[in-house]
């Protein structure tokens, strides 16, 4: 993908985001607190947490599908609603959120028309995008005739299909089963390193976050805090044998560690060895 | 349920339909073979053993002579016969049906194109829109009939009424259908409204149109009937029907056509529908 | 929320539709005043005419009316209840009925009120119900298929693991799971065994039912007593509704739409 204009380095900026959701003055939940955050161009960041700690909501809130009450989100040198308005990230849900009345093709050629791109530009540039996701084959097919697993591909293809700068993908593959799910997760670096898109990854999978990852950062459970950042320093290309080497299982090891000195686990033993304690003593 | 979605079911179901009619046909015979007057057809008679009331050829006229009375004119010193009578009553039914489902139809896509649109005016006239179905809408085609003259556009409105609640309705859910990610997709796309009606709730919500689509067809053919017959329209299958009714006596036969005739009218609807349904969401997977 | 705060919220979201009605019903009342639609206020007369003479005439027509309606949703659940449950049972019985069910609700129904008004005897109330009873009919009986296939194999699979009878099966799963589909479908069918016995009458009749009313007072001129006639038939079968509303509330109060939390 090539670069002709001066772009800044950092993708994302987040700055002393919080979010609260309000109803009629009320705070019903604090959803994040304090959220500092900087992602440079070509990295590919995890965001990893336990359930309810925001981790989404902090995705759709750098797409400007949300927007935060207090603090300052800069996507790509400009905020995140002109950076929406500009079409400027793709983004990829847990469900594949096709179109059941189009095509495959046409699912990935969505954005494109939408931009008013014209007829021949579009086919081949939706020809492209199937073609980088292997995809190729079921051009004309339609959704429900596609394995889970294929159809997040579709969906994929149709969030690069803008060659944007980011890619915005939340939990995009909890719904796989584990062994579809491992070969999703090659795809995406192998689509990843082919595009050089910035990729800002939501999950709840500490191995598919080492795996993937530049950096992993961990959340608290809410009010969503980032607690620690873990840098993966696994060589790449990563492949099936980056599964094997002990550094994996020490990075793994690690962001367990992390996640859960940030969580309610350590409040609750703490907990129960006071009562243990106290009932030895009567 | 299973979905009788590929041609061999489909033909199946054709097949058991037919076979329910004729044992229906087989019944009514029998009945009048048990329990109705004496049968007597080319010098052979038979009296039926019991005295069942709904079985005499008054009340339950044989299934031949109502398909003969078809071919005979359909009063004497005239050359049409019943059947092209009943053919053109048909006709003209459906036709005042069809304006009303087609005005129904756009009617009840724009009201809830503005509902989805304006949470406002939804909660202010959504109500009655409901409540106007517990109202005997049917109940107010004689008047509107009486009110607007015996032409077709009167009993057009009726029919225009009749369809455009169900649609209303359906295409509220439908155009709401669409999973909430779908509208932050298009979102991330900064689509503009317009781009997010037309090419994400529009195609979402015709499943839910054709159901309501089935609805009012058969619905607008009832409210153009019932249209014509009391409010005195003088070319439609209703006004037929009052008329046999008061000849019923010197021809029960033609009444019991004229039913005949509706009742194909309602199922041709019906299946045009449902063609329509076929060949539009082709896309879908049966459900 | 306090509960102060509530029904605040809840006038403030009734708010529109009945400011709705109120402009609606003035700006009725003070423009129109001609042939078809008299005034509001003249329609209220016509409905309150005679009502302290001790026999209103209205209140006597409804009810006519109301009781052949009740007469043919009692048949025509009966029917439904019962080709449902056979078509649930018998998978051959559904590749037969269910074409059929279909095909019949697309028929004219109301093509057949003058046939039974010469079966039943045209001032006979059993012609206006046995129309009701149709059209009944195949709402009732679409629901009970949808009910009882909504039955959970793995629950039937529970009670044979009991070794009980079918017929304990069908009363302790099938019957409650199929329960509030049935009453959807009972609630449906109360506006159109109204609409059919109004409408049947249409066709014929004695005087004091609704249906003859308004086409009586019609062809007099009287529309307000027509209007009257069909507002109080509207109002029976409001009140019909939600006499099935609150029975749901009695028989399946479990039921998520009945507690008030998801839709029916």
């Amino acid at each position: 993908m090539s670069q002709t204009r001066e772009e800044p380095a950092s993708v994302v900026q987040l700055r002393g985001v919080d979010k609260a959701f309000t109803a009629g003055g009320e705070v019903l939940t604090a959803a994040l607190s304090g959220i500092d955050l900087e992602i440079r161009r070509g990295e590919f960041v995890s965001l990893i947490g336990p359930s309810g700690c925001g981790k989404s909501t902090l995705l759709r809130i750098i797409g400007d599908l949300t927007q935060p009450t207090a603090g300052e989100v800069i996507v790509n040198g400009k905020s995140a609603s002109a950076a929406r308005r500009g079409r400027e990230y793709g983004i990829v849900f847990q469900a594949p959120v096709l179109f059941d009345w189009r095509r495959v093709e046409d699912n990935v050629r969505l954005p494109l028309e939408l931009l008013g791109m014209g007829r021949a530009e579009r086919e081949e540039r939706a020809g492209e995008m199937l073609r980088l996701v292997d995809l190729t084959d079921f051009a004309r097919h339609y959704p429900y005739q596609l394995s889970g697993g294929m159809q997040q591909r579709v969906a994929i293809a149709r969030a690069l299909a803008l060659e944007p700068a980011l890619l915005l993908m939340d939990e995009p593959f909890g719904a796989l089963d584990e062994m579809t799910r491992e070969r999703m997760n090659s795809e995406v670096l192998r689509i990843w390193e082919k595009t050089g898109t910035t990729v800002v990854f939501v999950t709840h999978s500490i191995p598919e976050a080492v795996f993937l990852s530049s950096r992993v950062v961990v959340m608290s459970h809410r009010p969503g805090r980032i607690t620690h950042t873990v840098e993966i320093d696994l060589p790449r290309p990563r492949g099936l044998e980056t599964r094997e080497l002990r550094r994996y299982f020490e990075l793994v090891t690690e962001v367990r560690q992390q996640l859960r000195g940030g969580g309610a686990e350590e409040d609750v033993l703490a907990a129960l060895d006071q009562v243990a304690a106290e009932e030895g003593s009567v | 349920m299973p979905e009788a979605g590929v041609p061999r079911g489909r033909l199946r179901s054709v097949a058991t339909f037919v076979a329910f009619v004729l044992a229906v046909l087989v019944l009514w015979e029998l009945l009048k073979f048990i329990g109705g007057d004496p049968w007597r057809y080319f010098g052979w008679e038979w009296r039926p053993p019991l005295k069942i009331a709904f079985a005499s050829d008054l009340l339950l006229p044989h299934v031949w002579q109502i398909v003969a009375a078809l071919a005979e004119p359909v009063q004497r010193l005239r050359t049409d016969s019943l059947a092209q009578f009943l053919l053109g009553a048909a006709f003209y039914t459906w036709r005042e049906a069809a304006i009303g489902f087609v005005a129904g139809t756009i009617l009840g896509i724009g009201l809830a194109t503005i509902f989805v649109h304006s949470r406002l005016l939804e909660r202010a006239f959504v109500p009655y829109v409901i409540a106007s179905q517990t109202i005997p809408i049917v109940a107010l085609a004689p008047m509107i009939v009486f009110a607007f003259g015996t032409s077709i556009v009167s009993v057009a409105i009726v029919a225009t009424y009749l369809t455009f609640f169900p649609v209303t309705i359906a295409m509220i859910r439908g155009l709401r259908s669409p999973d909430p990610r779908a509208l932050d997709l298009m979102r991330s796309y900064a689509a503009s409204p317009g781009a997010i009606f037309w090419k994400l709730r529009m195609p979402a919500s015709l499943p839910y149109l054709f159901t309501a689509l089935k609805i009012s067809a058969t619905a607008s053919i009832v409210g153009a009937i019932i249209g014509e017959g009391p409010g005195g329209v003088n070319d439609g299958l209703g006004r037929s029907i009052i008329n046999f009714n008061n000849q019923y006596i010197s021809g029960p036969e033609k009444l019991w056509a004229t039913i005949l005739i509706a009742a194909l009218l309602g199922i041709a609807s019906y299946a045009l529908v449902q063609i329509a349904e076929r060949w539009t969401l082709r896309a879908a997977p049966t459900r | 929320m306090t509960a102060r705060r509530r029904w605040r919220q809840r006038a403030l979201y009734y708010l529109p539709s009945v400011a709705v009605f109120v402009g609606v019903i003035l700006l009725w009342e003070f423009t129109v005043h001609s042939g078809v639609l008299p005034r509001p206020s003249a329609i209220i007369g016509a409905l309150t005419e005679n009502w302290s003479s001790g026999r209103w005439p209205l209140f006597l027509a409804a009810r006519n009316t109301f009781m052949e309606a009740m007469i043919g949703l009692v048949l025509g659940s009966l029917f439904g209840v019962l080709w449902g449950a056979a078509v649930a049972r018998w998978a051959t019985a559904r590749d037969a009925l269910l074409p059929v069910a279909i095909a019949a609700n697309a028929v004219p129904i109301i093509a057949f009120a003058p046939i039974m008004n010469n079966w039943f005897g045209v001032l006979n109330p059993l012609s206006k119900a046995a129309i009701a009873a149709v059209l009944v009919f195949f709402p009732i009986f679409i629901n009970v298929v949808r009910g009882l296939a909504a039955v959970d194999p793995a629950a039937i699979e529970l009670m044979r693991s009991y070794a009980v009878s079918e017929w304990v099966i069908l009363r302790k799963v099938r019957i409650p799971v199929a329960l509030p589909f049935f009453l959807t479908g009972l609630k449906v069918s109360t506006t159109l065994s109204l609409i059919g016995a109004i409408v049947a009458e249409y066709f014929g009749g004695s005087s004091d039912v609704i249906g003859r009313v308004v086409v009586q007072s019609a062809s007099a001129l009287r529309w307000d007593v027509s209007w009257a006639a069909i507002l109080f038939g509207a109002a029976t079968g409001i009140l019909f509704y939600l006499a099935i509303a609150g029975a749901e509330r009695l028989l399946i109060p479990w039921h998520p739409s009945v507690r008030g939390e998801g839709p029916a």
